[in-house]
């Protein structure tokens, strides 16, 4: 789970150039300026690092709603 | 003449979908369009299923042709028309506003070609990976809801992201900007304003003579405080909108309540104070009312001879 948290900071830190210690498990994207379409592009990175198909369709709007959407997929 | 693998894919004449706007593409101008050999799409808008069905029908009625329905992802009736799309198994279904994914496999168990319009590489990629038949890179110069990268910069990168067809749209209006977008690799286009003139778009002659007399610099997008940016011929009602978005007073709420039924008081009303004209930075570019037929046929055929002449400007 932390390995998920932190690979998504990492993605967030790197596309927003904002500063990790402004995220936190319950921050939301609209907080962070992170647009659906940023979600997106995300979401196709995590799928490759992680080997998972993740359904955006289902609505995430915390990085906690994210960490948990993943976590569910690789135990399935 | 001109040919692309969405003509095959779509089984139509002539690679041009006319846009699903709100209001104005029903089953009479879809129906026009699609007997002219491009794509007539419906829109099914925010409107319920009932509205939708009878739209197809009459469609049905006037054309043999292939037609589309598009479908708003953000409408309240989404799940309902999705549903009909799929009884109705209409030939073909574009979808905005959202990420089609979850419908995706009943359209396409029914036999539904799916042509998303995407606004980012990462969106075209995801709907092709759940089966899109092509894909539609709409840049920021089109009416209506708008995405922030320009037809000129997402087209190629759309292109190289996936393997299924681009069809490119946003501030093509005529056969330079359809030659151009095959240039980028695109396949095909997506006209929305262009066809606000057509003698069969049913929409008030106040919104017509907008489009019309419009220049270069007449539009303007609003609502970017909401997430949901559109474009718009500017007037009283969107220096207005623009004026509330400013104004940190006004809540999110109030100023969303403001635009609700604008697009309708536009389209259907004329009203030149309080209706919200959408339309694209190519509104200038369309000069006169004419026939669906004549709108394609001309678009085709100049852009046929460009892309034909093409070779002749390297020496």
């Amino acid at each position: 789970m932390n390995q998920v948290y932190q690979k998504i900071v990492d993605i967030i830190v790197d596309a927003k150039g904002i500063d990790p210690d402004t995220i936190h498990y319950s921050s939301t994207f609209k907080d962070l300026n992170v647009d659906s379409l940023d979600i997106a592009e995300m979401a196709m990175t995590l799928e490759d690092e992680f080997g998972v198909t993740i359904d955006l369709e289902e609505g995430v709007n915390t990085i906690e709603d994210l960490v948990n959407l993943i976590v569910t997929r690789m135990k399935d | 003449m001109l040919r692309s693998r969405v003509c095959e894919a779509i089984g139509i004449r002539y690679p041009v979908f006319q846009g699903g706007m709100a209001w104005v593409s029903d089953g009479r101008l879809a129906a026009a369009v699609s007997n002219a050999g491009g794509l007539g799409i419906i829109s099914a808008m925010n409107a319920d299923e009932n509205y939708v069905r009878d739209q197809i029908r009459l469609c049905r009625e006037l054309t043999d042709a292939p037609f589309g329905v598009n479908i708003m992802l953000m409408s309240p009736h989404v799940e309902a028309v999705a549903k009909l799309a799929a009884e109705e198994k209409v030939p073909v279904v574009t979808t905005g506003a959202g990420l089609p994914g979850k419908y995706m496999p009943a359209w396409i168990e029914a036999g539904i070609k799916v042509v998303p319009v995407v606004p980012s590489v990462a969106i075209a990629r995801r709907v092709e990976r759940s089966g899109a038949t092509a894909v539609i890179a709409e840049g920021t110069e089109s009416g209506g809801h708008v995405g922030e990268l320009t037809t000129m910069a997402l087209v190629p990168q759309v292109v190289d992201a996936v393997k299924i067809p681009v069809l490119a749209a946003g501030g093509i209006a005529d056969g330079r900007g359809m030659a151009a977008a095959f240039m980028l690799g695109a396949e095909g286009v997506q006209c929305g304003t262009r066809f606000l003139s057509a003698f069969e778009c049913g929409i008030h002659p106040n919104y017509k003579k907008k489009v019309l007399d419009a220049r270069d610099i007449d539009t303007q997008v609003t609502g970017r405080r909401l997430g949901h940016p559109v474009r718009a011929l500017r007037n009283p009602f969107v220096n207005k909108f623009a004026e509330l978005e400013r104004d940190p007073a006004v809540s999110d709420e109030e100023l969303s309540a403001f635009g609700t039924g604008a697009v309708r008081k536009a389209a259907v009303d004329g009203n030149l104070q309080e209706g919200s004209f959408l339309a694209g930075q190519i509104a200038a570019l369309v000069k006169k009312e004419q026939s669906a037929k004549e709108i394609v046929e001309e678009m085709v055929a100049e852009c046929e001879a460009l892309l034909g002449k093409a070779g002749e400007r390297v020496l």
